[in-house]
């Protein structure tokens, strides 16, 4: 724990939804749920409208829909999230060399590190931190943020709740056990539900009560690891570091199709344009990998990955690309796969190359994997939430689609709500709006 | 059947036969050896897995004549333990009595007639001198691919051209060859055939020790899709491998720009010893410079380690790094006491041949070709 509060965590709020009734006026102020819509879907952010119905992370769609059934449930649009989560870590890279994202939409900041780390004694510097930042974030992405500053990493992120949404809470230093001794214990990241539910039984609720428990008793309790993580964690006791740039174990790609594909011609192309990109992301970073792992979700959800570790580290797109294929052809593709993904590990920066490589040239000179669509992809499937574009109408979101039809809501994040209308499927006027890209 | 043999010979043919035997076989016969004993007084154990065979033929003191099949790898177990006495080989029913002394074992018969027939090895080639055939496929098969990704590089490439014999494997990283000179039954002899490594480095290490070994290739260029090798009494067939082997002439640089040569002892104890701060076989750099080379392994990050050798440059100062095993077992594969490295840039393979003299001319019969490692950009 350290003497001043230079700890900011900020989480967005509701942050996928959020990003959904920014880019979709007409949903503004109405209940968003999104996540997978379908019979098996699991809801991703539920806006702050839908949680007054009950609508929670996780939940599953179903239960979800009978709690909030007038909500807009969308799938979600990865791109455009990652676009603004960018957006924010560049925010915060501007306070602090250390920033450890946890999530696309939850980071710490250490303050000490940053330019401004003199005054920050003074509370009024750190309260006009957290206000320009908040401020510069809603100008830049249209997004709110709750922020937490505190002396250690615990408190920052408990702090960042306290005010949710678009607020901010700085706890100051030496107010930190009072601020922490009347909340819950689930509080704590880490006690989830069945933790809260053993430290119940043993007359514990709040943060208070646990303190009243000695080490020994709470590792009676709860086991080791967790006994003495909270028996710290109750006295404020943290001092973890803030990790900048967590080191990369591993870069892949993965991508879920529309439609479950069966085609192995098709799948092998995938997996030529996915082996590329993560060549060209190892050539951009410096690496070089020696274990090449292909990932498929079965129709049913099987998941599997298979990988494949050469003799020596490569950055290859060719020798990616063999492998992954290699692996690919043991694959059982019977009923189809949901979701492929190549990825490489067994991190380095040296390769070795193959005495074979000059005589074999680059057989597809594609001068941007990523960009290019793949002319051979099927039919779209236009799924609810997705962004379109029609020639006359111009740019909307899909608001519901299925028996041949699609309706679509033209407005976008710079207009006010706009009108409905319904085309054939097939309507050669209509087509998908890429207001991104697969990233790897 | 009944016989009776020498504890030292059962146990040596039984263990060469069985040594190749499947831990898992797909059918229970195929872990078995099987028995022939013949009225000429000789007894031949015999083991075939569809892939290889082994076959040898030991003198006996045959009173029955007979067939059984027996596990192999417990025959070879009991064989080797028993007390240095005449062991004598019974078959009572369904029952295989071996009685040594005062020990005795009962194992029982596997069912012979289900045992598949052993391939017939092609007519004979030519033959070899054992010891240098044993040195070659030593020198090739360490370049041969030991993974799964290509099976055609698990293979030793074997071209035969009249008396030369040229031996090549590489699992694309390195590449080894070797030429050699022969025997043949015909002057124009020509073959191509890909032998499977591991098997023809044991077939070669057990074979080479008895002196001169024939190579079974058949009449056909392609050959039968088998190849046999025979010395003293002993007869092995491994099935080849089918496909086509990648095209390595280009491989071979066509000059060199710079040329070291090195004590090969002193090269291959600097490189290990460098090469123990070189976790996982990252790198070990080398800077050829005038009269040695500096020898670095290892990062700011970790450990690291450099040494300078003595070492005779002809040509430009280079800077080139490689797999520390990589250029270990071509080092200790050369099989000379000085080692010559050629070069042409720090990103092109390097090659690594040997010669008897420091000053003298390179023995070009045996090159491992190597590529360098690059630090990814």
């Amino acid at each position: 724990m350290r003497s001043t509060a230079s700890i900011l965590h900020l989480d967005l709020d509701a942050f996928f939804a959020a990003v959904e009734q920014r880019d979709k006026p007409s949903l503004r102020g109405k209940p968003v749920i999104v996540g997978g819509i379908g019979p098996r879907g699991v809801v991703s952010t539920a806006s702050y409208e839908a949680r007054r119905s009950g609508v929670r992370s996780a939940m599953s769609m179903a239960e979800a829909r009978s709690r909030c059934p007038h909500a807009a449930f969308l799938w979600g649009r990865f791109g455009a999230y990652r676009e603004a989560s960018r957006l924010v870590m560049e925010c915060l890279g501007k306070l602090s060399p250390l920033v450890e994202p946890l999530s696309l939409d939850e980071a710490f900041v250490d303050l000490a590190a940053g330019p401004s780390s003199t005054p920050l004694n003074a509370g009024g510097d750190v309260e006009s931190i957290a206000a320009d930042l908040r401020a510069e974030i809603t100008r830049t992405t249209g997004l709110t943020a709750s922020v937490g500053v505190a002396s250690s990493k615990l408190m920052a992120k408990i702090a960042s709740e306290i005010n949710k949404p678009d607020g901010v809470c700085i706890v100051q230093p030496g107010t930190e056990l009072d601020v922490l001794g009347p909340m819950q214990v689930t509080a704590i990241p880490g006690i989830g539900p069945a933790t809260a539910e053993r430290l119940r039984r043993a007359s514990v609720e709040t943060v208070h009560d646990a303190r009243q428990l000695s080490e020994d008793e709470l590792v009676r309790v709860l086991g080791q690891a967790s006994g003495r993580s909270l028996f710290r964690m109750a006295r404020a006791d943290d001092d973890r570091p803030v990790v900048a740039d967590r080191e990369t174990k591993s870069i892949s790609i993965e991508d879920t199709f529309e439609v479950d594909v069966v085609d192995r011609e098709r799948l092998g192309r995938t997996v030529e344009r996915m082996s590329r990109s993560v060549a060209a992301k190892l050539t951009t970073n410096g690496l070089s990998g020696r274990t090449v792992t292909l990932k498929v979700r079965h129709h049913d959800f099987e998941t599997h990955t298979r990988s494949s570790t050469l003799a020596g580290p490569t950055d290859s797109p060719r020798v990616i690309s063999e492998t992954a294929h290699r692996l690919l052809a043991a694959v059982d593709l019977r009923g189809g796969l949901r979701l492929v993904g190549v990825g490489v590990s067994g991190l380095t920066d040296w390769v070795q190359d193959d005495l074979f490589d000059d005589d074999r040239p680059d057989p597809d000179p594609d001068p941007d994997p990523e960009q290019a669509p793949d002319p051979t992809e099927q039919p779209v499937t236009y799924r609810a939430g997705m962004d379109v574009h029609h020639a006359e109408h111009g740019d909307g979101w899909v608001w519901g689609a299925g028996l041949g039809r699609v309706t679509v809501r033209f407005e976008t994040r710079h207009t006010p709500p706009g009108p409905v209308h319904t085309f054939a499927a097939q309507d050669p006027d209509l087509c998908p709006r890429r207001t991104y890209t697969v990233e790897p | 059947m009944k016989f009776r043999v020498e504890r030292d010979v059962l146990a040596e043919a039984v263990t060469w036969v069985a040594r190749g035997l499947p831990n898992h076989p797909p059918v229970p016969v195929l872990a078995g050896v099987l028995i022939v004993a013949s009225d000429e007084g000789t007894v031949t154990l015999s083991a075939f897995d569809y892939e290889v065979s082994a076959r040898i033929t030991i003198a006996a003191e045959v009173a029955e004549s007979g067939t059984v099949l027996v596990l192999g790898r417990l025959l070879a177990d009991i064989s080797r333990n028993l007390p240095p006495r005449p062991i004598d080989v019974v078959t009572e029913g369904t029952k295989v009595q071996v009685t040594c002394g005062s020990t005795r074992f009962s194992l029982l018969a596997m069912p012979a007639d289900d045992y598949p027939t052993l391939p017939i090895a092609p007519a004979v080639s030519g033959t070899i001198a054992g010891d240098v055939f044993t040195e070659a496929v030593a020198q090739v098969s360490i370049a041969a691919d030991r993974g799964d990704t290509l099976p055609i590089l698990t293979g030793v490439r074997v071209e035969i051209d009249g008396d030369k014999i040229t031996l090549l494997a590489t699992d694309r990283y390195r590449l080894a060859m070797r030429e050699l000179t022969w025997n043949p039954e015909a002057t124009d002899a020509s073959h191509v055939a890909l032998v499977p490594a591991r098997t023809l480095s044991d077939t070669a290490k057990a074979l080479g020790a008895l002196g001169s070994v024939e190579i079974h290739l058949g009449g056909s260029s392609s050959g039968d899709g088998l190849i046999g090798f025979e010395a003293g009494q002993r007869r092995a067939t491994t099935r080849l491998l089918d496909g086509e082997y990648p095209k390595v002439t280009s491989i071979f640089p066509s000059s060199a720009d710079s040329e070291s040569v090195i004590e090969t002892t002193v090269l291959v104890e600097a490189v290990k010893r460098v090469a123990l701060v070189a976790e996982r076989n990252t790198p070990v750099r080398l800077r050829f410079s005038d009269g040695q080379v500096a020898i670095e392994a290892g990062t700011g990050d970790g450990a690291q380690a450099t040494e300078a050798i003595e070492a005779v440059l002809t040509g430009p100062e280079i800077e080139i790094a490689f797999n520390p095993q990589f250029l270990l077992d071509g080092l200790g594969a050369v099989g000379t006491a000085y080692s010559r490295l050629s070069f042409t840039q720090s990103s092109r393979p390097a090659v690594l041949s040997g010669q008897d003299e420091v000053d003298g001319p390179a023995d070009t019969s045996y090159r491992y070709v190597l590529m360098p490692v690059r630090f990814a950009s």
